[in-house]
């Protein structure tokens, strides 16, 4: 099998059984709703202040539901034995995680992404923002799924694992959430973006062919 | 080389190579940090800017420093013990990661004490600092990690993957951190190039450097040999050892 069929037919399947747990996928579209709404009640709802914050609310919340998404990602697979599965089979793993995480990313990180330009109105971000709001978290959202994958994959079977991925992976979240969110800060003030989206672009281009290869390493040691 | 290399990573072998290192290594340790501490507090001449306030640097620069050092070899270590399965490896790993985290909390504790008179606040979210704390986070997550796994060789596993992920990302961390936002003074030691400091200085705080890195190979070594014993309590020669 080569490897485009081994990749479209995993994302397929990954994407069917992604779709039919569809609740899962909704927890932290909500999660981000209601947490956004938490932040005019909690500072205050002045437009000039949520117009400051909004880039940076937008973006934390928006990491932070992506850290919670990840529970299911290779959960089900280590609880039922298809994991292994996986890790016997002969066809490059990096691959496979690859496709899971794209039909992840899909289903349930683009409505995320849907769901912010939806939230920045309500917090006065400017209408000239939207547009870098959208390629950001376009550039800046895979880039933290595959690290998040990683924390994900080190943790595999420890009980109450997710406080511990968040510890793991927060700190490697620092750089998308500045570049992420200061692109965002910026064009709401008018000025040019495209640096800050390069160097988002970049980190997608490092994290992209890296991030599969130590999850396959981080699922080998889990199984063991 | 590599016969003797092996022979050395066995833990009996490292055990006694490191009980005869030990009392060459404290003594440079104490001479060193006798000559940084008396050429830093009495000799070197007061700052014309900062006065006396300075003299925390023969303190705090060695901190900071050793907390990154001690990142980047932590990473090399685990990244040997995984390539050549080598326990020592790991060994070395556990027994570095609180010590690098307690050198990065003491530059981060000295850091905000000097900042407090010189720019008027315990705390300001520059670049150098903020990056120093982000490196704190990253430490204690090593150690939550290795914590969390009951498995003692999947632990070490996970944490060189750990450690590798974290090495490659700390410079991106530090530069977009850079980026963000800057009002730390520039740095005053080069490496190439003449550094910006009078020689009466700089010479008790290149000796204060020396010393804080042996001082952490003594209390390393000191470690690991705990380590080896704890791990090796059954072997024969743990228990003739004791006897």
């Amino acid at each position: 099998m080569d490897l485009y069929r081994l990749f479209i037919t995993t994302l397929r399947l990954e994407a069917l059984l992604i779709y039919r747990h569809y609740s899962q996928v909704l927890n932290p579209l909500l999660f981000y709703a209601m947490t956004i709404s938490l932040f005019p009640l909690g500072l205050s709802p002045q437009p000039q202040l949520l117009h400051a914050v909004a880039p940076g609310v937008l973006w934390i919340v928006a990491l932070l539901s992506i850290l919670l998404s990840l529970h299911p990602l290779f959960e089900g697979d280590f609880a039922d034995g298809t994991l292994e599965q996986l890790l016997l089979s002969p066809q490059p793993l990096s691959i496979i995680i690859l496709a899971k995480l794209l039909a992840h990313w899909l289903l349930s990180v683009f409505p995320l992404i849907l769901l912010a330009l939806l939230f920045a109105p309500l917090l006065h971000l400017p209408l000239a923002a939207m547009g870098t709001l959208f390629a950001s978290l376009l550039l800046g959202t895979p880039v933290l799924l595959l690290i998040g994958a990683i924390g994900k994959a080190l943790t595999l079977g420890i009980r109450n694992s997710s406080l511990l991925v968040m510890l793991l992976v927060l700190p490697f979240y620092i750089p998308v959430l500045i570049l992420g969110a200061g692109s965002v800060a910026l064009a709401g003030t008018g000025l040019a973006v495209t640096g800050e989206l390069a160097w988002l672009g970049a980190m997608l281009v490092l994290a992209l062919p890296l991030a599969p290869l130590a999850i396959a390493a981080a699922l080998r040691v889990g199984i063991n | 080389m590599w016969l003797w290399f092996n022979k050395l990573t066995t833990s009996k072998v490292f055990y006694q190579f490191a009980g005869r290192l030990l009392p060459w290594l404290g003594a440079l340790t104490i001479i060193l940090l006798a000559y940084g501490l008396y050429g830093g507090l009495v000799l070197a001449p007061p700052d014309y800017q900062q006065g006396d306030a300075f003299r925390i640097i023969y303190v705090h620069v060695p901190c900071a420093l050793l907390s990154m050092m001690i990142y980047v070899f932590m990473a090399v270590a685990a990244a040997v013990g995984l390539i050549f399965r080598i326990k020592l490896a790991d060994m070395l790993v556990t027994a570095s990661a609180p010590l690098g985290a307690s050198f990065t909390l003491l530059a981060l504790v000295t850091g905000s004490l000097w900042g407090k008179p010189m720019w008027g606040a315990w705390w300001v979210w520059d670049a150098r600092l903020t990056s120093e704390l982000i490196l704190l986070f990253l430490y204690l997550g090593v150690i939550a990690l290795r914590s969390a796994i009951p498995d003692r060789e999947q632990a070490a596993k996970a944490c060189a993957i750990l450690l590798i992920v974290g090495v490659i990302n700390i410079p991106i961390i530090h530069y977009s951190v850079y980026w963000w936002n800057t009002l730390h003074q520039g740095a005053t030691l080069k490496l190439f190039g003449s550094s910006l400091i009078a020689p009466s200085m700089l010479h008790p705080l290149l000796a204060m450097i020396a010393a804080f890195i042996f001082y952490f190979a003594v209390v390393l070594l000191l470690r690991t040999r705990c380590e080896i014993l704890k791990r090796e309590r059954k072997s024969r020669w743990v228990l003739e050892l004791k006897n």
